[in-house]
């Protein structure tokens, strides 16, 4: 095996090493200076960051063509129309169990990935490690590696400290109102509203939503960190609750990283058989959390495995297989922690290892069959159903409906001639983006007559009612039946009938179950 | 129960000696910016009570730097609705009612208002629904006896019915046939016979033919040849499904005898001219009333 000793030792001690605290009621905050890591894991967290923070701030600039009667804007949730448009859906209030369908298939997809991957969401996805990311990024560029970081921050404040700390905070400034500022463009035409933004025209709530997003990131990425997840976000208690036994969790493998020394020429110089771990830091320093992996899974721990990442590298350095921090099941763990413990509890490197130094072949590895288990299959088989279901619904739905209200007060009244009417508030909603005119016909009220406010065109129980595009026009409908009709209604004086609303371009039906009333001294 | 000063193994951080199924609680210190966060919502909140009313005293409360009330902030909201409502109402007191109805926003507005008003001042008779009473007209439907259009709905508003102020109200009324004996029982008896024959419904044949000329001698002049009636004097259509005091024989008999009649107020001197306006406005969007001058 060969030893290199050329690996640094890194001075740090983790944050929640609990003893330092011990008795006092409040903890000052312990600052933490993450290094840079390289490694695999690192490049997909680049990757998630680039795809993640382009689609929030491309989004709302994309056009989608609906023709000239609704926004083009690709997404957007108009609130002042109360509309919902996402490309080639469109969404009104009363559909918002779309949206409720998409939220649950977020929840199960979570528990999905939590019950695989452990904390995925915290360590690649979460805004807050994104941003925290970002935010890292722009401190290194300004300040430099780690231990120039330490340095400046203990240094005095000279010109040159001054200097960089402005240049810091304003460029997270500048991201912070940039954040702040894509939001808004969700939720109105973005060009008009940039322009009247510049220009100071816009509503004074566009103002207070960029300026209070423009607080929460600069604080939270900047300022707080690691602080939100420990102590103000609920999720990794949620989150640490959905693992178990076959999740796969950032371990440090005691069971070949144990008894671990970085005088390993020293130690085996003296016979002393060591572990592959050299305690040489370098997971300590690059953690984001400013934890100690090896201390265990802890609460603290977002599982972005840049700790694995540094691991690697000082493995790939000293010649040692990769691994030694790794994705692992708590089960592999501890099957392999059982075979690499002698009787005294102690970990022994000769039991996992052959004499030529590599691990026996009863050492467990990863294995992909813990990806189906009856959870995962569970969460997956209630991801899809949910997915069909709401695809399926998305494309049976109607574009045309009717909604009808009978008066309460008076419920009927009886005219002149000795006909009787009832009144009625009949709304009708045309949900596509184009002018309709819609026919109002009645079933199952012989000699019933229509007369509407506001609309000319009725012939008998026919009437043509146009629609503006996109809108719901509201009537106020009544509904007369003459003396000679009045026998063939129900002798109980409700009559049921339908009120049907057809599109006859395309012939697009919506029919309401309506009631007729007659009053009593009629009957 | 573990002691007090029992330190964690794997920790190393001392537990508050609470363990719930076997569960400890580790005494873990609070991040100190965390409490700086409670004092600042503690300055906060004393901030607060002083701009905002809060300290109670002896008789009233302090009022705060803003001298902030709830009852301050609705009457600024309900003087900016009286600010927008002014342009509406200005063009309503100078505009004719037929012209207010051609006017689609201001009918909207003259009939939301109209609705505010009636529930305050015509429930009382005429029922939330405006459906009526026996004595009290149904407003929904097509039988008025002042007439039906909105000149004359707005007429008879404007002066009332038999308005014992209103110097131009309506007052005619029908005489007492029974009570002042200018019939007798049997031409009554006849006469109620005939007006069931004239609504259709069931009658004695031979007292309704009698009942005819009775009616010829008596009762056309105000209720037309046919019981037509006449708006000209409130007299009701008798050939018709409506009935202000009912459509029994008893109920025709007694009306004949000793009529009962209706009182409205006059509602100008009491709510405006422009108030009137608008529950003229809100009358006819009940459904009711009618196009032409007669009914």
């Amino acid at each position: 095996m060969t030893v290199n000793t050329t690996i640094e030792r890194q001075n740090v001690v983790a944050v929640n090493a609990g003893a330092k605290a011990k008795g006092a009621l409040y903890a000052a905050r312990q600052k933490i200076f993450p290094k840079r890591a390289s490694g695999d894991f690192r490049r997909l967290k680049w990757i998630i960051m680039a795809v993640t923070l382009s689609i929030y701030y491309i989004t709302p600039w994309l056009r989608w063509d609906r023709g000239p009667f609704a926004p083009d804007q690709a997404v957007l949730i108009d609130f002042a129309n109360r509309r919902f448009y996402f490309f080639f859906i469109e969404i009104w209030p009363q559909e918002f169990y779309y949206v409720a369908g998409m939220l649950v298939m977020a929840g199960v997809g979570l528990f999905l990935v939590t019950s695989v991957v452990g904390r995925a969401w915290c360590g690649y996805a979460c805004p807050q490690t994104v941003w925290t990311d970002l935010f890292l990024v722009v401190e290194r560029a300004v300040e430099g590696e780690r231990n120039a970081r330490m340095k400046l921050d203990q240094g005095p404040w000279t010109a040159r400290k001054i200097g960089l700390r402005v240049l810091k905070h304003s460029i997270w400034l500048v991201i912070a109102v940039a954040t702040g500022g894509a939001w808004i463009f969700y939720f109105s035409d973005a060009p008009t509203l940039l322009k009247s933004f510049v220009t100071f025209q816009a509503p004074a709530i566009a103002y207070a939503t960029v300026a209070i997003l423009t607080a929460t990131t600069y604080v939270f990425g900047g300022l707080m960190r690691e602080q939100v997840c420990i102590y103000m976000c609920p999720w990794p208690r949620i989150q640490a609750a959905m693992v178990d036994e076959d999740s796969l969790v950032v371990t440090y493998n005691d069971w070949r990283g144990e008894p671990r020394s970085h005088g390993t020429k020293k130690a085996a110089a003296s016979g002393l058989q060591t572990g592959d771990c050299i305690d040489c830091n370098a997971c300590v320093v690059v953690c984001p959390m400013g934890i100690d992996i090896r201390d265990g899974q802890q609460m603290e721990c977002i599982t972005c495995a840049l700790c694995i990442d540094a691991c690697d590298n000082v493995m790939e350095k000293i010649g040692k297989p990769n691994g030694l921090i790794s994705y692992s099941t708590l089960n592999d763990y501890n099957f392999n922690m059982a075979i690499a413990s002698d009787s005294t509890g102690n970990v022994e490197p000769s039991l996992v290892r052959n004499p030529a130094g590599s691990f026996i072949p009863a050492v467990k590895h990863f294995n992909p069959r813990i990806f189906l288990r009856p959870r995962t299959l569970l969460y997956s088989g209630l991801w899809l159903a949910i997915g069909i279901g709401l695809v399926t619904m998305l494309l049976n739905r109607g574009r045309l409906e009717i909604n009808v209200q009978h008066d309460r007060n008076p419920i009927a009244t009886i005219l002149s001639d000795g006909s009787v009417r009832n009144g009625y508030t009949i709304k009708l909603l045309n949900m596509v983006p184009e002018p309709r005119t819609i026919l109002l016909t009645i079933e199952g009220l012989s000699g019933a007559l229509f007369s509407i406010e506001g609309v000319d065109n009725v012939q008998g129980a026919r009437a043509n009612v146009a629609v503006e595009p996109d809108k719901v026009r509201a009537l106020r409908v009544f509904i007369t039946v003459p003396p000679q009709s009045l026998e063939q209604l129900e002798d109980d004086g409700q009559t049921s009938f339908q009120i049907i609303a057809t599109d006859p371009q395309s012939s697009e039906t919506s029919r309401y179950n309506a009631v007729f009333d007659v009053p009593e001294v009629l009957n | 129960m573990s002691s007090h000063n029992e330190i964690d193994e794997v920790s190393g951080v001392a537990t508050t000696g609470h363990e719930w199924d076997g569960i400890k609680e580790l005494n873990n210190p609070m991040p100190r910016w965390w409490l700086w966060t409670l004092y600042a919502t503690i300055i906060w909140s004393i901030a607060y009570t002083i701009v905002y009313p809060a300290w109670p005293g002896l008789t009233s409360s302090t009022k705060g730097l803003w001298e902030w009330t709830s009852r301050g902030e609705l009457r600024t909201e309900l003087a900016g609705v009286e600010v927008s409502n002014a342009a509406f109402n200005t063009q309503i007191a100078s505009m004719d009612i037929n012209a207010i109805l051609a006017d689609e926003k201001l009918r909207n507005y003259a009939v939301a208002a109209g609705a505010s008003l009636y529930k305050i001042n015509c429930v009382q008779c005429h029922g939330s629904g405006a459906q009526g009473g026996v004595g009290y007209p149904n407003l929904n439907d097509d039988s008025w006896l002042w007439g039906g259009t909105p000149d004359q709905v707005y007429l008879t508003l404007k002066h009332g019915i038999r308005s014992l102020t209103d110097p131009e109200t309506r007052d005619s009324m029908m005489p007492s046939f029974g009570k002042d004996e200018i019939l007798t029982r049997e031409q009554i008896a006849q006469v109620t016979n005939y007006v069931l024959q004239m609504g259709a419904r069931e009658h004695d044949a031979a007292l309704a033919g009698q009942g005819a000329t009775v009616f010829a001698e008596n009762c056309v002049a105000c209720h037309g040849e046919k019981g037509e009636g006449n708006i000209e004097f409130g007299a009701p259509q008798l050939n018709d499904a409506i009935w202000l005091y009912g459509s029994t024989p008893e109920l025709i008999n007694a009306q004949i005898v000793a009529p009962s009649h209706g009182m409205m107020p006059a509602w100008e001197p009491r709510l405006g001219d422009t108030k009137v306006k608008q529950l003229a406005a809100y009358v006819m969007s009940l459904g009711g009333g009618t196009v032409g001058g007669s009914q």
